[in-house]
């Protein structure tokens, strides 16, 4: 067998049957399910019952404040100051003193309660009695509130992006949406794989196996069956990650009996009809964004997801070899790591610059430089981006690859032997210039 | 037929000079003792033969044409400071070295078991390499140099490391691959086992090397001409041609160290002893390994 293809296969094997693998792989899906379903799971759920008794004295308010599956209102009639003193103690979650106000200046409205009330409890309670004040006001000005709820207008801007494949309806949110996820997965997957090539690198100088293994192979067949394989790792774990969320989505989505789009709904579903009209808008907007990602152009998404998923890997994965050879041990990695995950971190931090104007220079410039292109381009793409720039950014990338390899190999060769040298950038220059 | 020879090998590292001008010949089938003080450029020497560094210059014959790159497969290599992926597990380790010399994983297979049970570690076989101790890891370690069947074999300080019957296994092993024609460069510091183990030498000092040979012949020429003699009796004065250079009384008898100056023979030291005292031993004292080491080592210094 091919001795590169044994390294891999070595780096490969190792690695997956690794205890830390196993629960990477069970444990990963596990936290993006809950993402996913925590939120809508807390946005759906029936809070617990909460009784408020009510002091109304203007009795303005009974046919107002009517009872949801959250809140029950109870009417009473008693002194407020007698209210305030048994609610400790009762079941009751609080108490509302409406006061005999005046309706141009409602002032002295008051909630008593024994906790902090919630924030929805109050904005509800809030949001019923400025209704029905707006409705007398309105009554005595006399305006019809047919009228009114006639004057409001929604606008919905529908944007439609003009492509060779002819006018497409497009949606940025759709877009931003899927332009982030496969950045922070690139950067994420470089990051945490890349400092696995670093860390196999130091273990194989510290464990003094390296002589060993260089005295069969070149340093750069074991290099680069090192960051092959771990790559594959890293695919695999990605594999698995998603076919595990996926299924760990779906089942518990149905074994807790909601869609997550069912939750849109609920969410919107204040009391008051424009609201209801709008929750009917929201499912509308809904089916818009499925029809909008159905307008990305997917494939291409995917493919080129693929490429820069690869090739920044390759490019990072050798720069993170060539410090674990230079160092012995991981705390002395620090001072390299630095230079190195810069351009990462900087490309995720431009993100929101690169958003705001996805054809902007800084998105275009930091999209063809090899260092901020995986990061860069993935959240460009999913907005369009012409195919001279695609493939000029590609080329410069497989240019960028091929280069850090090169000067990966070049340090790491020497840099494997060497123990216990103080490593400085002058030393790695000496090294990279040494002759074989 | 020398297996390796090394023509004229010069090696810098920047400014330093590893080596500087190195040729040499080691006849196949002997055990070659490659002697120097740390530092002296033998592990540089020994990475350049095993393809880990590139000569600045010179060349390097391996079984009469130049070595190449195939040529790892024919060559065993234990370095100085051993290390094994800890985590791995023993059978699967040595099966993956294996596999990197070029053998067959079938054929691998049968090998490692065959050695292990040799000896006498078969049940390791699970074992990960982090569970050994420092013996045990470095038998592993010395299979899988020898597995492969290589026709050179290179020992970096073969002994370290090694509890007195351990390093007997492994000498023993050293023994047996000469019968079987095999070639052994022996890299140490341990001049006992020199002493014992060695048929050539070479000397690397400061980046040269100053010494080789057959051991035999070295040490031939550095005889002294001086022999230790154990008798009875004071000897009262002998001929110019013989100088004495020191005489010690034990339990009765003498201890004499005699040095001839001159161009006669040792019976002719000896007819001059008889005719003074009764001689009960005459051995030509033969300067040790050692004694050469340090006295090249030093005259290297003086330069």
């Amino acid at each position: 067998m091919n001795k590169i293809s044994l390294i891999i296969a070595r780096e490969y094997i190792t690695r997956v049957r690794k205890k830390s693998f196993l629960v990477m792989t069970i444990v990963g899906p596990l936290l993006f399910a809950l993402l996913i379903i925590v939120p809508t799971w807390l946005a759906t759920r029936d809070g617990d019952e909460k009784v408020i008794e009510v002091v109304d004295e203007s009795g303005l308010f009974k046919t107002v404040l009517t009872d949801t599956d959250e809140i029950k209102y109870s009417f009473v009639n008693e002194d407020p100051d007698a209210l305030k003193q048994s609610l400790e103690g009762s079941e009751y979650y609080g108490f509302l003193y409406i006061p005999n106000i005046d309706i141009d200046n409602p002032q002295g409205i008051q909630f008593y309660s024994t906790s902090k009330p919630s924030l929805s409890v109050i904005g509800d309670l809030e949001w019923g009695i400025r209704q029905k004040i707006e409705n007398i006001k309105l009554e005595k000005s006399g305006l019809d509130k047919q009228v009114l709820d006639n004057l409001k207008a929604k606008v919905d801007i529908a944007t439609i992006s003009i492509t060779d494949q002819g006018e497409q309806e497009s949606s940025s949110i759709a877009a931003t949406g899927i332009g982030y996820i496969s950045s922070l997965l690139i950067y994420f997957f470089i990051f945490f794989f890349g400092a696995q090539i670093m860390r196999g690198i130091i273990e194989e100088k510290t464990s003094r196996i390296i002589e060993v293994i260089i005295s069969s192979v070149k340093p750069f067949q074991l290099m680069m069956g090192k960051i092959i394989g771990v790559g594959a790792v890293g695919l695999t774990q990605f594999l698995l990650w998603t076919l595990l969320t996926f299924t760990i989505t779906t089942v518990l989505s149905s074994v807790f009996g909601f869609e997550p789009q069912a939750a849109n709904s609920m969410v919107n579903a204040q009391p008051g009809m424009a609201e209801v009209q709008a929750a009917a808008a929201d499912q509308n907007e809904f089916a818009k964004i499925m029809t909008a990602i159905g307008s990305i152009n997917i494939p291409q998404v995917l493919f080129f997801f693929l490429i820069y998923f690869l090739g920044g890997y390759l490019l990072y994965g050798s720069l993170f070899a060539a410090v674990g050879s230079a160092v012995d041990s991981e705390v002395d990695s620090q001072q390299f790591m630095l230079p190195v995950t810069l351009p990462l971190i900087l490309s995720i931090v431009s993100l929101g610059a690169v958003l705001n104007e996805p054809d902007g220079s800084l998105a275009f410039w930091m999209s063809m430089i090899p260092l901020t292109s995986p990061v860069v381009m993935m959240m460009r793409i999913p907005f369009g981006v012409p195919i001279w720039q695609l493939l000029l950014s590609v080329t410069l990338l497989a240019g960028g690859f091929m280069f850090t390899v090169w000067l990966a190999a070049r340090i790491y060769r020497v840099g494997i032997l060497m123990h216990g040298t103080k490593v400085n950038y002058k030393v790695l220059a000496k090294w990279f210039m040494m002759k074989n | 037929m020398n297996i390796l020879v090394t023509e004229h090998i010069h090696k810098s590292f920047g400014d330093f000079k590893a080596l500087d001008d190195v040729s040499i010949t080691i006849p196949e089938n002997t055990i070659f003792g490659l002697l120097g003080p740390n530092g002296a450029g033998k592990t540089t020497l020994i990475r350049i033969i095993t393809q880990i560094l590139m000569a600045d210059q010179g060349k390097v014959m391996f079984h009469g044409r130049p070595l190449e790159l195939e040529d790892v497969h024919r060559i065993g290599y234990l370095p100085e400071e051993r290390g094994l992926y800890k985590k791995m597990k023993v059978g699967e380790q040595l099966l993956y070295l294996a596999q990197l010399k070029g053998m067959s994983k079938g054929e691998a297979s049968k090998k490692i078991k065959a050695w292990m049970e040799k000896f006498d570690i078969i049940s390791w076989w699970g074992k990960a390499v982090e569970d050994l101790s420092k013996g045990m890891a470095q038998k592993v370690q010395f299979i899988a140099t020898v597995l492969h069947e290589p026709s050179l074999i290179i020992l970096d300080e073969p002994f370290s490391g090694f509890d007195p019957v351990n390093a007997n296994l492994i000498r023993d092993e050293i023994l047996e691959m000469k019968k079987k024609g095999i070639t052994i460069i022996f890299s140490t510091h341990r001049m006992e086992s020199v002493e014992e183990l060695c048929d050539h030498i070479a000397l690397i000092n400061k980046s040269k090397k100053i010494l080789e040979g057959p051991k035999k012949d070295i040490k031939e020429t550095y005889k002294s001409n001086t022999f230790n003699v154990l008798h009875h009796g004071k000897v009262n004065g002998l001929p110019a041609d013989f100088d004495t250079l020191s005489t010690e009384e034990v339990e009765g008898a003498i201890h004499s160290t005699i040095q001839i100056k001159s161009a006669l023979g040792p019976n002719d030291l000896l007819k001059a002893l008889i005719s003074q005292v009764e001689v009960h031993e005459f051995v030509e004292k033969i300067p040790s390994m050692n004694e050469i080491f340090i006295q090249k080592v030093q005259e290297g210094g003086h330069e």
